[in-house]
C-alpha cells in the first residue's frame, strides 16, 4: 500500500496538481505513514524527477513551478506531523536571494526561490534592489549558508560585485557562499568578480547550491 | 501600392484597448512619486502606489500627442520622420559585451567598439539613426554616468539622429544638456530635436520612481520620448500574444498619460520591445517569430490611435554571426518594414540582446535593405525617362516596341535608367555569382569573412565630423561636471573620461 501511495505522491508533483499532493498528504498522515518518509520516498522524487526533465527539455518552466507548488502544498501538510515527531526534515542549507541594487526584475529570482524551497533549502527572500548592507546583516542574522544575486540588467550587475564585496569586508566569505544569476550573467563575469558560482536556471541553480553545500546531487 | 501586413483585426485592437483601459483602473498602474501630484491635479486616484486611471484622462492626453514628428541631424536638416508608415532603423542599443571576430569569443565591450560601430553605422545610408550602442566598460568615469559618456562618444562621432536613453533619473540632465549644447540652445532642441530617449516601464504595469522622472523631465524639456514597454508573453505579461499587446497598451497608454500631463504636445513614441518568455530559458528570445509578432501587432494599436510608432527588431539569439542569426534577423526586418514600424532598432545584436557584433551589423544592413526594397513594393513606372510622352504608361509593350524580338533589353535607355530603382544593388557582403572552381581565383569567403572585409572598408571610408571648438569644450564640461557630482556621491576622486 504505501508503495502505490508513494508512486501517487510522485505523480502529483509530476502533474503539478497541488490540490493532490495535499490530499495524498493528508491520507498519508491518516495511515500513519511517516511524514518524513513521504517526503522522500514519494514527493522529493517526484521534484528530483521533473529537475531532470526540465533539464533534458521534456518540461518547461510553467511544468516545474507547478511541481513546486504542489511540493510546497504537500510539506505544508506534512510539517506539523514532522515537527511533533522531532523528524523535521533538515534543510539542506540557508539561503538568502535577493535582487541587486536598482534591479526590480524578480522573475529569475523567484524561480530560483521557489525550486530551492521545494528542495529543501530554507529560503530568506529580500526581495528586489538589494543593497549590500542588507545582504549581509541577513546572512548574519540567520546564519546563511549561501547568498545568492540575482541581476538582469546589465547595468545593475556591477551590483553584485558590491554584494560579493561586502561579503568579503564583513569577514563571512569564505563560510558563506556567494552565487550569481541573470539573464546577462556569464560564467566569466562570476570568475571576474570572485562568486563561488553562478547558474543559467534555476535548475543549475540547485544543483549548485547543493554542490556548495557538499550535498551532491542525492536527494532522496 | 505599398504591400502592408497586418496581424490585428480592427475588432480585435477595439477589444485590446478597452481591456487595456480596463486594467489601467483595475488593478490599475504602479507609478513613482514624482508624478503623483500630477495624477491627482486631474482627478486620478493614487492609492499605495498605485493609480486608477480613468479613460477619460487618458483620451484627452492621447488628444494632445504629436501625431509626428521629426529627429533632425548635426546640419539641422530633417532625417527621420517618426509618424505615417515611414520606417527607419537604427542598430540595437546598450550592450555589455562584444563579439571578436577573431577568437569568435564575446568580450566586454569598449568605447573603441562603440566607436566602431559608430563609424560603420554613420556610412551605412541603411541606418537613419545612430544608437548607444554599447556599454563602454573600459571608462573610468562612475557608472552612474555611463550613459552620459555614451551619448558624449556617439555625439563626436556621428551627425545623425540618435536613439538614446538613460538608466537613471540623475543622469538624464547631463544627456539633456550635452544634446542642448549640440543644438545650440536648449530652445534650439526643442525646436529642431536630434535625440529620442527609450523610456521603460517595468512588466507589469509599473511606472517605476524613475521611469516615471524620466518621462516627466523629457515632457518639460521637450525632447521626444520613446516609451519601450517590455512585456515577456508566459513571464512577465499574460502568456497570449494578444493579451501581452493588451499589456503593452496598458503601460504605454499610462506612460503617454504621465508624458502628456507633464508636457502636453511634447514629442512621444508608442514603441516597445514585447518579446515571447522561453519556457526552457526564462530568456527573451528575441529572433523568435512571436516576437516578432508582438512587436508588430503592438506597433499596430499605436497606429491605430494615431501615434509613432518603435519596435525591437532584426536581433537573433545565435551566438554567432551564423544562419540562424541571419535568417531571425532577416526576417523579421522585413516584417518590420512591412508593418510601416516608424524606428525599428537592434541590428548588429546577437545572443537575445547580451552580445553586439559589428559584422552582424553590417549583414543585418543588407537585409534592411531588401525590407525596404520590399515594402517599396512594385511600382509602376512610366516610360518618362525619354521625355516622350506619347509613349504613355505602358508596362513592358512600349519597351518591346524597341527591342522586337532581338531580347536587347540590356541595351535600353530605359534599363539604364531605371535599374537602380528597381533593383537593390547590394555591397559585396551579399554573394551573387562568381565561380567557386575558377582557376587561380581566391577561395570563396563565407558571409561573416566578406562582412569582415567590408567592415574594414567602411570604417577606413568613415570622416570624423568636425565638430568646433566651443561645442566640444561644452562637451567635455557637462561630463567632467556630472563625473565630478556623481564622484562626490561615491566619495573618490573624479575621475574625468577621456575620449
Amino acid at each position: 500500500m504505501p508503495d502505490q501511495l508513494f508512486g501517487a505522491m510522485l505523480q502529483s508533483i509530476i502533474d503539478g496538481a497541488p490540490d493532490k499532493a495535499a490530499e495524498l498528504a493528508q491520507q498519508a498522515l491518516a495511515e500513519g505513514v511517516d511524514p518524513l518518509e513521504a517526503v522522500n520516498r514519494g514527493f522529493a522524487v517526484g521534484i528530483a524527477f521533473a529537475g531532470e526533465q526540465f533539464g533534458c527539455g521534456e518540461m518547461f518552466l510553467p511544468d516545474l513551478l507547478a511541481s513546486a507548488e504542489a511540493m510546497k502544498a504537500a510539506i505544508k501538510v506534512l510539517e506539523p506531523e514532522m515537527l511533533k515527531r522531532g523528524s523535521r526534515r533538515e534543510a539542506l542549507g540557508k539561503v538568502v536571494l535577493g535582487t541587486a541594487r536598482g534591479d526590480i526584475h524578480d522573475i529569475g529570482k523567484n524561480l530560483v526561490a521557489t525550486i530551492l524551497a521545494a528542495s529543501g533549502f530554507q529560503i530568506f527572500d529580500l526581495g528586489t534592489s538589494v543593497t549590500p548592507e542588507q545582504f549581509v546583516a541577513k546572512a548574519k542574522e540567520v546564519d546563511a549558508d549561501i547568498v545568492g544575486v540575482s541581476a538582469l540588467l546589465t547595468t545593475t550587475m556591477a551590483g553584485q560585485k558590491a554584494v560579493i564585496e561586502a561579503l568579503d569586508r564583513s569577514g563571512l566569505r569564505p563560510r558563506v557562499k556567494a552565487i550569481i544569476g541573470g539573464a546577462a550573467v556569464t560564467s566569466k563575469w562570476a570568475a571576474e568578480i570572485g562568486a563561488d558560482g553562478y547558474s543559467r536556471n534555476a535548475i543549475d541553480a540547485l544543483e549548485l547550491a547543493k554542490n556548495l553545500m557538499g550535498k551532491g546531487t542525492a536527494l532522496a | 501600392m505599398r504591400p502592408k501586413i497586418q496581424l490585428l483585426s480592427p475588432d480585435l485592437i477595439g477589444r485590446i484597448l478597452s481591456e487595456a483601459f480596463e486594467l489601467l483602473m483595475n488593478p490599475g498602474v504602479r507609478v513613482g512619486s514624482a508624478v503623483v501630484e500630477l495624477l491627482r491635479s486631474v482627478g486620478v486616484s493614487v492609492d499605495g502606489g498605485v493609480a486608477r486611471i480613468p479613460e477619460r484622462v487618458v483620451r484627452q492626453c492621447l488628444a494632445s500627442a504629436p501625431r509626428d514628428f521629426y529627429l533632425y541631424n548635426r546640419q539641422g536638416e530633417k532625417a527621420v520622420h517618426y509618424g505615417g508608415d515611414d520606417v527607419h532603423f537604427d542598430p540595437g542599443s546598450c550592450c555589455v559585451q562584444m563579439l571578436d571576430p577573431d577568437t569568435l569569443e564575446a568580450r566586454q565591450s569598449e568605447t573603441r567598439d562603440l566607436v566602431r560601430i559608430v563609424q560603420v553605422t554613420e556610412t551605412l545610408p541603411q541606418f537613419a539613426a545612430q544608437s548607444t550602442a554599447v556599454v563602454c566598460n573600459d571608462n573610468a568615469a562612475p557608472s552612474a554616468i555611463g550613459d552620459l559618456y555614451r551619448l558624449f562618444v556617439v555625439l563626436q562621432h556621428s551627425e545623425k539622429p540618435v536613439v538614446t536613453g538613460s538608466f537613471s533619473a540623475a543622469g538624464l540632465q547631463g544627456m539633456i544638456d550635452l544634446l542642448a549644447a549640440d543644438s545650440g540652445s536648449p530652445d534650439k532642441l526643442r525646436q529642431q530635436p536630434r535625440a529620442v530617449f527609450d523610456v521603460c516601464p517595468s512588466p507589469p504595469l509599473n511606472w517605476s520612481e524613475f521611469g516615471s522622472h524620466n518621462l516627466l523631465d523629457l515632457a518639460r524639456a521637450g525632447v521626444p520620448a520613446e516609451i519601450v514597454s517590455m512585456p515577456l508573453a508566459g513571464g512577465t505579461a499574460p502568456v497570449t500574444l494578444a493579451g501581452s499587446v493588451t499589456q503593452h497598451a496598458a503601460e504605454t497608454l499610462a506612460g503617454i498619460t504621465l508624458h502628456q500631463l507633464a508636457g502636453p504636445g511634447s514629442p512621444i513614441v508608442w514603441g516597445g520591445a514585447p518579446a515571447i518568455f522561453d519556457m526552457r530559458t526564462g530568456g527573451a528570445p528575441m529572433g523568435a517569430v512571436e516576437t516578432a509578432m508582438l512587436n508588430l501587432a503592438c506597433s499596430e494599436v499605436g497606429k491605430h490611435l494615431g501615434l509613432p510608432t518603435h519596435g525591437y527588431l532584426v536581433a537573433t539569439d545565435s551566438k554567432f554571426v551564423d544562419a540562424q542569426a541571419g535568417a531571425e534577423s532577416a526576417r523579421s526586418a522585413m516584417l518590420g518594414a512591412l508593418a510601416g514600424i516608424n524606428m525599428i532598432s537592434g541590428a548588429g545584436m546577437l545572443e537575445s540582446l547580451a552580445c553586439f557584433s559589428v559584422e552582424k551589423l553590417v549583414i543585418d544592413a543588407e537585409s534592411i535593405a531588401s525590407a525596404q526594397r520590399l515594402a517599396r513594393g512594385i511600382e509602376v513606372r512610366g516610360d518618362d525617362v525619354r521625355g516622350e510622352e506619347a509613349r504613355g504608361e505602358t508596362l513592358a509593350t512600349a519597351m518591346f516596341a524597341q527591342t522586337g524580338l532581338s531580347g536587347e533589353f540590356l541595351k535600353l535607355k530605359e534599363t539604364r535608367a531605371l535599374f537602380r530603382q528597381e533593383q537593390y544593388l547590394p555591397s559585396p557582403v551579399i554573394d551573387r555569382g562568381g565561380d567557386r572552381s575558377a582557376r587561380g581565383s581566391a577561395p570563396p569567403a563565407d558571409v561573416f569573412t566578406r562582412a569582415r572585409t567590408r567592415v574594414d572598408e567602411l570604417v577606413s571610408k568613415y570622416r570624423k565630423p568636425s565638430l568646433p571648438e566651443d561645442v566640444l569644450r561644452k562637451f567635455q564640461a557637462i561630463v567632467d561636471r556630472e563625473a565630478a557630482r556623481e564622484a562626490g556621491k561615491a566619495g573618490v576622486a573624479a575621475a574625468p573620461p577621456g575620449n
